[in-house]
């Protein structure tokens, strides 16, 4: 790792502030996406400014029909909460399935987003739940948010202050995890939320998170495993690597999205 | 150079770190607490697990620095003297262990785990919880044999949860 200068403000206009003014700095959440980045010398910021100090950025809420969860909250706190059990199991399902428990205890929803990694969890919950992003600036939806491979819509100087997810009436998860490293090589989010059904895939597309169309149309119909039988997703656009190629993970899409309906429905 | 200051298994500690320097590397080289280990260095493996403010956490992913403050304990502050904390003792008497290289990390993981769990602990969730600790040698299972006795122990020598450690 590279040297670099490190600030810890206590609030996220501070943070704000400071990203503008620190030429070439990185906000560090979690870390464990960052750090081996920088130990790799892929990232070497000249700054870190860590948010681990500002309480304005933690702690989850419910607020009428939505949860709103800071953007400094871990995945072990999303997971243990019972506001988010309550109102939207399948999303502490999901945070409980992150990493491994000492990942959980450091990784926070606003660092995975922020960072859109293609293989991580949370985007697909976003996107299926029609989650909104509240930055310092502004409110973006999950479909505005997410602009491609590592790709957000966030601006310079613009920091991810919480996430609210509106509550789903069902809603499921399901993964097939890299056995090394936990992220999904394929993962679907499915939820229903009046009579809009969505399904949003991560892990697979060679732009990240994207929804499945045909998929929704079919659950739309009837919410049930039964009605993606039959249903493939295509192998274009979707990643192939040592771990899986295109053609294993379109199918590993149609396994993980009956398996995620199954959740939804409590089968 | 900057100074960081903490707890370390009770005993306030200060010292001279780079913004860089790792909680692993100021364990190890400041304080020369060497039963925390480096074995992978990216946050896969966990032989570096301690806990900070009462959660485990990978030492070898985590800024010194960032833990200003806080509140580390290794395994050097487990043992009450010469005494064996209970799970210590669990890996010992079920020999939990070859070469022991991800022997601190797993006993550090296995009190985080009665921490969040409770003392009565399954095979299954033992296995599952230890998705973060790799072990090259046992094939785990004196591991999680000795992980639930050590569960099972803690609670009968009325070690609170959550206390255990801290």
């Amino acid at each position: 790792m590279y040297a670099f200068t490190y600030h810890k403000p206590t609030s996220a206009r501070q943070a704000a502030t400071l990203l503008l003014k620190k030429e070439d700095s990185k906000l560090i959440a979690g870390g464990h996406t960052l750090l081996p980045t920088m130990k790799q010398r892929l990232a070497a910021p000249s700054a870190l400014i860590d948010l681990g100090a500002c309480p304005d950025l933690k702690g989850i809420v419910r607020k009428g029909r939505n949860v709103v969860i800071g953007a400094m909250t871990t995945h072990a706190e999303v997971a243990a909460s019972p506001e988010v059990q309550e109102a939207i199991p399948a999303l502490a399902y999901l945070a409980g399935h992150i990493g491994d428990p000492h990942v959980r205890h450091r990784g926070t929803i606003g660092g995975s987003v922020a960072n859109n990694d293609p293989a991580a969890d949370y985007p697909s919950a976003l996107l299926a739940l029609g989650a909104t992003v509240v930055t310092n600036k502004r409110k973006l939806l999950a479909e505005e948010f997410f602009t491609g491979l590592y790709e957000t819509a966030l601006e310079e100087g613009e920091i991810v202050t919480r996430v609210s997810f509106p509550v789903a009436s069902r809603a499921g998860y399901a993964k097939f995890r890299n056995p090394a490293s936990r992220y999904a090589m394929v993962g679907v989010f499915v939820a229903k939320r009046g009579g809009e059904v969505r399904v949003a895939v991560t892990g697979a597309g060679e732009g990240g998170v994207f929804r499945w169309p045909e998929a929704e149309a079919a659950l739309k119909m009837r919410f049930a495993p039964k009605s993606l039988e039959g249903l493939k997703h295509t192998a274009e656009g979707i990643n192939g690597d040592m771990h899986a190629d295109p053609e294993y993970r379109a199918h590993l899409i149609g396994v993980m999205a009956k398996q995620a309906v199954a959740q939804a429905i409590g089968k | 150079m900057a100074t960081v200051s903490m707890t370390v298994n009770g005993k306030p500690v200060t010292g001279n770190v780079e913004p860089r320097t790792l909680l692993v590397q100021f364990l190890r080289e400041n304080l020369r607490l060497t039963g925390t280990h480096v074995g992978c260095d990216t946050s896969q493996c966990g032989a570096c697990v301690v806990h900070v403010d009462g959660k485990a956490v990978k030492s070898c992913t985590t800024l010194a620095i960032a833990c200003e403050g806080m509140a580390v304990t290794t395994i050097e502050g487990l043992a009450a003297g010469d005494t064996l904390h209970p799970m210590q003792e669990a890996f010992r008497e079920h020999h939990g262990l070859q070469c022991g290289y991800c022997t601190p990390g797993m006993i550090m993981a296995a009190v985080d785990m009665v921490n969040r769990r409770g003392h009565v602990l399954d095979e299954k969730t033992i296995r599952e919880d230890l998705d973060g600790n790799i072990c090259r040698c046992t094939g785990y299972h004196n591991i999680v044999k000795a992980i639930a006795a050590g569960a099972e122990a803690m609670g009968k020598t009325g070690m609170p949860v959550r206390q255990a450690a801290e």
